[in-house]
């Protein structure tokens, strides 16, 4: 009997070794924020999670960066920049940033860091996002110009998404993995960002700390806050638990219902913001997954006044939310919301079925991935005038490869741009003869081709205007709400969300 | 005794044996492995390299036996996404599991047992029905639901006990309870069964008669031979529990093998699947076959093979 406690008590002593931090809040100084994925790896060019868009910001900086209030692009990393012509980008570089490793940055490392991630042999995640860098060239220690490979109006903003600076020569050190590549991701990460990386523990946590070298005068301005940890905790119930006990400062992503419920705690504080997500229905317009029905431009538009967008987007998605009229967000540039649109109209999609041939309606497969109480409601609002969808409910890479592969006769899909604020980032992934296309309609490719080359903003607006009232009078896609989020977090904290989705951690303090 | 033990061994590694060919052709029905490592969106070419790197394009047969003899080496190979070798990611989390586990069969024999012999020594009345509702309860209640209940009650509203993590003992007192209370009626019913037939038996009469006092019997002389199936079927139990512990350790946020588990099936990270399901079921086995053991050793009529 004793010997059984003996080995009870060492169990117990042996897992207490698996220690984990669980200082969080105010009297800690850490802000602890959780969400239900796992980020193994800690560089935001090798994971192109939400979560390492969110710490890449804060690690890392941009040469320059957008103001999701007033949509300007603000100085970073670059004091100064221009096009030289339409090819060609040069930017003033700061003095006196420091890398976390003490370095000094400078153009040789802009230079470096640009090179590697246009180079396709070097694998980052997001390359399609930055696939139209030819390369970069230093002209002096302060000034670097950036070579385009075809005209690209909104490279300013990609740059301010995703193009985080390492310091030269960052990736040599990588690990070979056993097939011979390497393990780029697998490097110690090192930014000139407001936090530095302290700890990373795949599946548990990421640990920063405040950079007290951080420069002034940039855009984030400087870090409050001391500590920052980024916990996984996949359970969304066990998430809002530890919210309320305070063992977590902030999370996002919270079930309408929950926030309802939450908002009662007096040590919470619950927000509902926008985001640049969009939800919507895209049609199989040539019919390529043997299901002709969406061939059809009266199905399609019966489809569209079917829906009663106005109350899934209250209901359902949450205050912030707004009805999507284009294949854009309403937020991003050169989007259009002055396009035909369909308004509710059950019997009007009754009598343009019956005109197409369809008068008891018919049956056909949808697909989804997200937000299954989403596709529910659309599918109750289709059953109500004849139209029976099949759902086929799978994981986000399934969903792709269906529609990639052409077997989506309607697939009811969500996209966030990569949280950049301008229209090419969203309705040229989807009209422009990508993978992700499934409309080709020869006519709206040339006319994004021309749209992408006009560097002049009203121009490129007008150019824009002719694509998004195209799609919309074609009933190419059925756009259906831009989502809001709710935020959750503790009262003590000062914190304000943005559109973009990139929680800015390093501009929030205790109150 | 001998011949007893080699049989059921032979059955035992037979048995493990099965598991791993069925664990390793499932995994390879449900998809391309190929397509799993390159991702859907790869190109064709790239797949072709990853299928040959990787060596599936050799037959099956020859991919198993392969597995098989570096599994037997305790090579499991690499993890696709944690970027270490399986084995040293499944030494690092089932302490964790092990831990859960025997806790969580220590709390369901700390209230089986009693309610088990206190139902014995009074059939049929009140406290016998108050301990059958009990331990049905357990068995009815979804685990999860339970588990949530006490998070809300325990963490959030009285905020006796952490929520997540395995820093110390308090973290693993409310995953034990849920897992471990859904093992209670079975253990609880066996007592009472085996307790009540014991009491009735000729030496016990002899024990009563001799004076000896109540407890003295019923723990020293009754209690004694009617645990010895309840010490084989715990131990078949906690191979449950290492099993089940999935959902606790998601709830809990305990990295233990059951939260790896759902973690590798999410990611698609072949090898640690296949190695996890492969140890949890030897482990199992081997639980099984020694609860097979320890009665026939203990009631040589259970010695047929």
């Amino acid at each position: 009997m004793k010997r059984l406690w003996f080995a009870m008590a060492g169990l117990i002593a042996g897992a207490t070794l698996i220690a984990t931090d669980a200082s969080a809040g105010k009297k800690d100084d850490t802000l602890v924020w959780a969400t239900d994925r796992d980020n193994p790896i800690a560089d935001p060019f090798y994971i192109n999670t939400r979560e390492l868009v969110v710490i890449g910001h804060h690690v890392w900086d941009t040469l320059v960066f957008i103001d999701p209030k007033s949509g300007e692009i603000k100085p970073l990393l670059a004091t100064k920049w221009a096009w030289v012509n339409q090819t060609t980008l040069e930017f003033e570089l700061r003095n006196g940033v420091k890398f976390h490793s003490g370095k000094v940055m400078d153009a040789d490392d802009v230079v470096y860091t640009l090179n590697h991630a246009a180079n396709k042999e070097n694998a980052i995640a997001n390359f399609a996002l930055l696939a139209w860098i030819k390369n970069a060239e230093k002209i002096d220690d302060g000034k670097v110009r950036i070579n385009l490979n075809r005209p690209f109006p909104p490279a300013l903003a990609y740059l301010a998404g995703i193009g985080f600076i390492m310091q030269k020569g960052h990736y040599d050190s990588a690990p070979v993995k056993p097939d011979g590549k390497k393990d780029f991701g697998a490097v110690k990460p090192n930014g000139t960002g407001p936090y530095r990386i302290v700890e990373v523990k795949p599946g548990e946590n990421i640990r920063m700390e405040k950079n007290t070298d951080y420069f002034k005068d940039g855009f984030k301005g400087e870090p409050n806050i001391s500590k920052l940890t980024f916990r996984t905790i996949k359970d969304t119930n066990t998430r809002t638990a530890e919210l309320m006990t305070g063992a977590i400062d902030w999370i996002w992503d919270v079930p309408k219902d929950q926030a309802e419920r939450i908002a009662a705690n007096p040590g919470v504080m619950v927000e509902n913001a926008k985001t640049l997500r969009v939800s919507y229905l895209q049609f199989d317009v040539h019919g390529v997954s043997g299901q002709k029905f969406f061939t059809d431009k009266r199905v399609r538009e019966a489809v569209a006044h079917a829906i009663n967008r106005e109350s899934l987007t209250k209901n359902l998605v949450g205050p912030a939310a707004v009805v999507a009229h284009s294949a854009c967000h309403p937020d991003q540039f050169a989007c259009s919301s002055d396009v035909p649109k369909y308004a509710f109209d059950p019997a009007k999609a009754k009598s343009l079925l019956k005109e197409a041939g369809f008068p008891d309606g018919f049956e056909f497969d949808l697909f989804a991935y997200r937000d299954r109480e989403y596709t529910e409601a659309v599918i109750g609002d289709l059953a109500k005038v004849g139209i029976k969808p099949k759902l086929n409910y799978v994981q986000y890479t399934a969903f792709v490869e269906n529609v990639h592969k052409g077997r989506t006769p309607v697939a009811h899909g969500t996209w966030g741009s990569n949280s950049v604020p301008d229209v090419s980032a969203m309705t040229a992934q989807f009209f422009a003869n990508g993978p992700d296309d499934l409309t080709k309609d020869p006519e709206v490719v040339k006319q994004i081709a021309e749209a992408d080359s006009i560097t002049d903003p009203d121009k490129r607006k007008a150019a824009w205007q002719t694509v998004l009232v195209r799609i919309a009078s074609e009933v190419y896609w059925v756009p259906l709400f831009t989502y809001a989020k709710y935020y959750a977090y503790s009262k003590d904290l000062d914190f304000k969300p943005t559109s973009d989705e990139i929680p800015q951690f390093f501009a929030a303090k205790w109150k | 005794m001998l011949a007893f033990a080699i049989k059921r061994l032979g059955v035992a590694l037979l048995v493990a044996l099965t598991v791993s060919l069925i664990t390793f052709s499932m995994i390879h029905i449900s998809g391309d492995p190929a397509v799993a490592i390159a991702g859907d969106t790869a190109r064709p070419e790239t797949i072709e390299a990853v299928r040959k790197f990787y060596g599936f394009d050799r037959p099956i047969v020859v991919q198993y036996l392969d597995w098989l003899a570096s599994a037997l080496r305790g090579d499991f190979g690499r993890s696709f996404t944690l970027r270490q070798p399986v084995a040293d990611v499944i030494f690092a989390r089932l302490p964790v599991t092990m831990a859960l586990g025997a806790l969580a069969i220590a709390f369901a024999l700390l209230l089986a047992i009693p309610l088990g012999v206190l139902a014995a020594v009074r059939p049929n009345s009140l406290v016998d029905r108050f301990a059958l509702t009990v331990a049905v309860v357990g068995q009815a209640m979804p685990t999860f639901w339970f588990a949530l209940t006490l998070v809300l009650w325990l963490g959030v509203y009285w905020r006796l006990l952490p929520i997540t993590g395995s820093e110390g003992w308090k973290n693993f007192v409310m995953p034990a309870i849920a897992l471990g209370y859904y093992v209670t009626p079975a253990i609880m019913r066996l007592t009472r069964a085996g307790v009540l037939e014991v009491l009735s038996s000729d030496y016990i009469r002899t024990a009563r008669a001799k004076g000896l006092r109540p407890m003295t019997v019923l723990f020293k002389h009754a209690l004694r031979n009617a645990i010895i199936p309840v010490v084989s079927l715990s131990a078949v139990q906690f191979g449950f529990m290492l099993g089940g512990s999935i959902v606790i350790e998601t709830i809990f946020q305990i990295n233990g093998l059951g939260y790896l588990a759902w973690e590798s099936i999410q990611r698609k990270d072949l090898p640690t699947m296949q190695a996890i399901v492969l140890s949890l079921s030897v482990i199992y086995v081997l639980l099984t076959l020694l609860a097979d053991l320890l009665n026939a050793f203990l009631d040589p009529r259970l010695r047929v093979a």
